[in-house]
C-alpha cells in the first residue's frame, strides 16, 4: 500500500476528488437554473424532469461507451455523463425545497414589501436549504460511485487502479484501491451531513435525509 | 475550426440512429444471448434481493417495533448507502475470489441499507394512537404488529424494497467484472458485440428495472389490506437514494 501510494493511489484520489467536484459543481448550477424557471413557470417542470429521469435510468457502463464518439476518450465523456446523472436528484430537491414555504409565510413576505426577488433570496432559498444539501449529498455519493466505473471507459480516478488490479487480480491493490474509494464516499458523506447541520440549525435531525 | 469536429459528431449521431435500429435487430435475432444473459441477471438480482430481504425487513420491523437502534437503522445504513458499488464488488472479490457467490454478497451489502432504513421508518412512524387502540383492545405485542403496525408500513417497507430491487438489477451489470455472469457481460464487451449489442443490452437493463419496480409495487397493491388501498400513497421513483451504477 505504500509504495504505491505516490505513484497510484494519491493520484487517483486526488483525480477521483476532482471529478466528483466538478460534476456536482456543473450539475448544481444546471439543476439550480432549470429548478428556478419550473418554480416561476411550472411548465419547466415536465420536460425537464423527464430528460433527466430518461438519462438517469441509462445503465452507467453503457452511457459511458456511447458518449466516447460525441466527446471522445476523455474528461469530457467522464463529465457529461456524471452531470447527467445528477440532475435528477438535484431538480427535485432544489424544487421541492423551494415549494416548501408555507403560503402564511410567502403571504406574510409579500405584506412586508418584499418583491419576488427579495422573497426568493431571503425566505424561499433558506428554508429550502434542507432540500438543497441534502440533494447534494446524494448526488455527491453517487458521483463518486459512478466515478469509479467511468474508468472502464476512461482510465481516470480510483476505478483505474481498482480495474487495473481486478484485471491481474493482485488482491492487495484491489483491496486498498476499493477501500480508499469507500472511505471517500464515507467522509464525502460525512461531510455533507456536518455541512447539513451547520447551514440549517434549525431543521429537525431526521428530516432532510 | 469546429468544421471537423462537427461533422464528426453529427456522424456519430446519425449512427446512433443507425444503431439504434440495429439494436432493434439485435434484440430480435440475437433473442437467445439476451434471454440467456437476461436469465442469469434475473437470476443473481433475485437470489441477492431474497437474502437481503430476508435479512433486512425482520430485523427492521423489529426495531421499529420496539423503538430502538435508530442509528443503526438510519445514520449507519445512510452512510452504507454512500458505498461505492464497484469497490464493494471489488472487496468482495479480494476476499472471497471471483464468481456467483462474491458478486451475491456485494449486492447484498448494497441492496440492505435502503429496505433497512425504510422498514424501520415504516413501522417506528406508525401512528402511536392506532397502537394504543390496539393494545387498549387487548391486542399482544405480536398481534399489534401483526395486525395494526405491518399493514399501516407495507407501502413505505415496500418503497424500500422497491428501491433496492431497482439497484440491484442495475448494479447487478457490474457483476460481469467480477464473473457474475448477467447482461453486464454484453455490456462490458462492446468489442464483441459493438454498438448495437450495447443499446440493446441497455434497454433490456433498463427494462429489468422497470419491471423490478412494478412487480414490487403490484405486490405492495395485493398486500396492502383493501380498506388501506385507497389511502396508501403510491412511492414514486426514490429520488432520495443515491443513483445505483
Amino acid at each position: 500500500m505504500r509504495e504505491n501510494w505516490d505513484g497510484v493511489l494519491q493520484p487517483a484520489l486526488v483525480q477521483h476528488v476532482q471529478l466528483t467536484l466538478i460534476a456536482v459543481a456543473i450539475g448544481f448550477a444546471l439543476a439550480f437554473v432549470a429548478a428556478l424557471l419550473a418554480h416561476r413557470n411550472g411548465a419547466f417542470e415536465r420536460p425537464v424532469a423527464t430528460f433527466s429521469a430518461f438519462v438517469y435510468t441509462i445503465p452507467s457502463i453503457a452511457l459511458f461507451q456511447l458518449l466516447v464518439p460525441f466527446t471522445g476518450l476523455g474528461l469530457l465523456t467522464v463529465e457529461v455523463a456524471l452531470v447527467g446523472y445528477t440532475l435528477l436528484i438535484l431538480f427535485h430537491n432544489i424544487l421541492v425545497g423551494l415549494r416548501a414555504a408555507p403560503p402564511e409565510v410567502l403571504e406574510a413576505a409579500r405584506g412586508m414589501g418584499l418583491t419576488r426577488r427579495q422573497t426568493l433570496v431571503r425566505v424561499e432559498l433558506p428554508l429550502a436549504l434542507p432540500a438543497i444539501v441534502a440533494g447534494l449529498r446524494i448526488a455527491t455519493v453517487s458521483t463518486i460511485s459512478l466515478a469509479t466505473i467511468a474508468a472502464v471507459v476512461v482510465p481516470q480516478g480510483l476505478g483505474r487502479p481498482i480495474l487495473a488490479a481486478l484485471r491481474d487480480y493482485f488482491k492487495t491493490e484491489i483491496v486498498a484501491a476499493a477501500a480508499l474509494a469507500i472511505a471517500l464516499a464515507l467522509v464525502a458523506d460525512a461531510l455533507l451531513v456536518l455541512a447539513q447541520r451547520a447551514l440549517t440549525p434549525w431543521a429537525a435531525r431526521r428530516s432532510a435525509t | 475550426m469546429g468544421r471537423p469536429q462537427e461533422r464528426h459528431v453529427s456522424q456519430a449521431a446519425l449512427g446512433y440512429l443507425g444503431a439504434f435500429g440495429d439494436a432493434l435487430r439485435f434484440l430480435v435475432e440475437r433473442r437467445e444471448l439476451l434471454l440467456d444473459k437476461t436469465w442469469e441477471h434475473l437470476l443473481l438480482s433475485g437470489a441477492a434481493m431474497g437474502v437481503a430481504v430476508a435479512l433486512a425487513v425482520p430485523l427492521g420491523v423489529l426495531l421499529g417495533h420496539l423503538h430502538r437502534g435508530a442509528f443503526v437503522a438510519i445514520s449507519v445504513a445512510n452512510a452504507a448507502r454512500a458505498l461505492p458499488s464497484l469497490a464493494v464488488i471489488a472487496i468482495g472479490l479480494g476476499f472471497l475470489g471471483f464468481g456467483f457467490g462474491n458478486v451475491l454478497v456485494a449486492l447484498v451489502v448494497l441492496a440492505v441499507p435502503p429496505i433497512l432504513t425504510n422498514a424501520y421508518v415504516a413501522v417506528d412512524e406508525v401512528e402511536r394512537d392506532a397502537v394504543e387502540a390496539a393494545r387498549g383492545m387487548g391486542m399482544t405485542p405480536w398481534q399489534v404488529l401483526r395486525r395494526v403496525e405491518l399493514p399501516l408500513a407495507l407501502p413505505l417497507l415496500f418503497a424500500g424494497i422497491r428501491t433496492a430491487s431497482v439497484y440491484v438489477v442495475a448494479t447487478a451489470t457490474i457483476a460481469a467484472i467480477a464473473g457474475g455472469g448477467g447482461l453486464g457481460e454484453i455490456l462490458f464487451n462492446q468489442a464483441s458485440y459493438r454498438t448495437e449489442g450495447l443499446v440493446a443490452a441497455a434497454l433490456v437493463v433498463s427494462g429489468l428495472a422497470f419491471a423490478a419496480d412494478a412487480v414490487f409495487g403490484l405486490l405492495q397493491r395485493l398486500l396492502t389490506p383493501p380498506a388501506l388501498r385507497a389511502t396508501a400513497p403510491q412511492p414514486e421513483l426514490d429520488v432520495a437514494a443515491p443513483r445505483p451504477a
